[in-house]
């Protein structure tokens, strides 16, 4: 699904990290740690081509990153779900008409029932009609995940999808993920949450890959 | 929502520009009527002047009083016989003095004058060989000069012709503006749309979706204001004199008949510019947004 082969990135200040190679497999979950500003969100927006490496290559969904066009890349991203930390809406969308987005702007029908029943799990039934700068922290984040899956897709990222979640509505959520997982979604969710990362590892077989001292690595098997 | 319910939708509807290009397009459709109708008067002046001159001519005949009458039956009996002339006919005293009204006045005596004998000439379309029977005439009737009106309708077509070419690049010039501030304020909408269009590229959506979405938005904007103005422009001619009402320049100042329908192709017109610049606006823009 997503392949880093030497990949490195710096931002002009030296590097963020380098030589990364590592394998996302289809079905596989992952989760992605490390201390702030160690590179876990630049590594999650190379993973879908907001950011290019500096060196190496990262192959998304069996194509070379840099050698795709806009184009390309806009159709790649319609099979891939996106978490954002910051959790960017259309603001004068509502929240249900926000979540259906990746469908509709694709052509693809958008059936009423799913997208009720998604609200409904992620606890949004009540605010399907407000306004995303309505919502608090959590629901802004809750509203971000039903977005990045509503259409099913092959990869899922998600940076700190639960920050700012109360530990039920987290556990809620990553359940969520973890059903995806099951049906064959690839999951990499970066997080500081060691709770959930156990959480999870108690569900399915996850591996932890952690950023620290400008390499990645994977991360010892008793968290 | 289907794909064309959320092209329209998810541009924002508030923002500086949103009356900007409406303004602008009703302003530039208002005056994009008058220079409309400059145009076409000035086309219709010249048709009106070309048809009033040309296929006629007059023959001048300046002679001693006492040859007068011999010289005006040979210039009217060379005038009959030459091919390429339909009608040679002596103009009367009266329409002699009609002519000189305007600058002598009326009750002119005529009688007292050492006038002209002026002669009437209409031309088939091909005309004669004037050249041969200016030669013909100053051989048989030496006092007579043929004049083909040349000298009048030149001037007079060359400036109705330049009115309709400053009229044509003022409404070019309107058009160019239009199409700019099209680009300026499809540029401003794009720029205070960023994050419209990050989270558009989050989920998949493509240039060209992204791109009609604005597209869109300022082609609509600026249609309405066309509309708009050149609904005002309309009206704001119906107060001009009426051009049937005479032939010079100020009362021939409007449209026509089916000329009325000419404002109602601006906002058509207006639309088209817009979607064109607009368009290559958002996609040139676009390219350079990661």
């Amino acid at each position: 699904m997503i392949a880093f082969q030497n990949v490195a990135h710096d931002y002009g200040g030296g590097a963020l990290f380098s030589n990364a190679t590592l394998s996302l497999e289809k079905g596989s979950f992952h989760f992605l740690t490390g201390p702030s500003g160690a590179g876990k969100s630049t590594f999650l927006k190379l993973c879908y081509g907001e950011l290019l490496p500096t060196s190496g290559s990262v192959n998304l969904l069996g194509q070379d990153i840099t050698a795709m066009s806009r184009d390309d890349l806009a159709r790649t991203r319609q099979r891939i779900g996106i978490v954002h930390q910051d959790c960017q809406f259309l603001d004068h969308l509502s929240v249900a008409q926000n979540v259906a987005l990746p469908l509709s702007v694709t052509g693809r029908a958008v059936s009423d029932d799913n997208l009720t029943d998604l609200l409904a799990w992620v606890g949004l039934a009540g605010q399907t009609r407000a306004l995303p700068p309505t919502l608090s922290g959590g629901e802004r984040q809750r509203t971000a995940l039903a977005r990045a899956i509503i259409a099913s897709p092959e990869v899922l990222l998600a940076d700190e999808p639960t920050g700012n979640l109360d530990w039920d509505m987290s556990q809620r959520l990553v359940s969520l993920m973890i059903e995806l997982n099951r049906m064959g979604t690839a999951v990499l969710i970066a997080t500081h949450d060691m709770n959930l990362i156990r959480f999870v590892k108690t569900q399915v077989s996850a591996r932890v890959l952690r950023i620290a001292r400008g390499e990645v690595q994977t991360a010892g098997a008793d968290l | 929502m289907n794909r064309n319910q959320v092209s329209r939708l998810v541009v924002p509807r508030s923002g500086r520009g949103v009356w900007l290009v409406s303004l602008s397009a009703a302003a530039m459709a208002f005056l994009a009527v008058f220079a409309l109708a400059l145009s076409v008067s000035a086309a219709r002046l010249a048709q009106n002047w070309q048809a009033a001159l040309s296929q006629t001519a007059t023959v001048r005949i300046s002679a001693p009083p006492e040859e007068m009458v011999e010289q005006t039956a040979i210039v009217l009996d060379v005038l009959r016989t030459t091919p390429g002339i339909t009608d040679a006919r002596e103009m009367t005293d009266d329409e002699q003095a009609g002519l000189l009204e305007a600058w002598l006045g009326p009750d002119l005596p005529l009688d007292a004058l050492p006038l002209p004998r002026l002669i009437d000439v209409t031309e088939t379309t091909d005309g004669p060989d004037r050249q041969g029977l200016r030669l013909r005439l100053s051989a048989e009737a030496p006092g007579a000069v043929y004049d083909d009106h040349t000298r009048w309708r030149r001037p007079l077509a060359d400036g109705a012709a330049r009115l309709r070419q400053l009229a044509n690049l003022s409404l070019m010039l309107i058009g160019s503006v239009m199409a700019v501030i099209v680009m300026l304020a499809s540029s401003a909408s794009l720029a205070s749309n960023a994050q419209v269009i990050r989270v558009l590229r989050l989920v998949g959506a493509q240039d060209r979706f992204i791109a009609q979405a604005f597209v869109r938005r300022m082609t609509l904007r600026a249609t309405l204001g066309a509309a708009a103005g050149s609904a005002l422009g309309a009206i704001a001619m119906l107060f001009l004199p009426d051009p049937a009402m005479g032939s010079d320049t100020l009362s021939g100042m409007g449209f026509q008949g089916a000329g009325w329908l000419l404002p109602a192709t601006l906002p058509v017109i207006t639309a088209l510019l817009a979607w064109a610049s607009a368009k290559a606006t958002a996609l040139g823009v676009l390219k350079g947004v990661t």
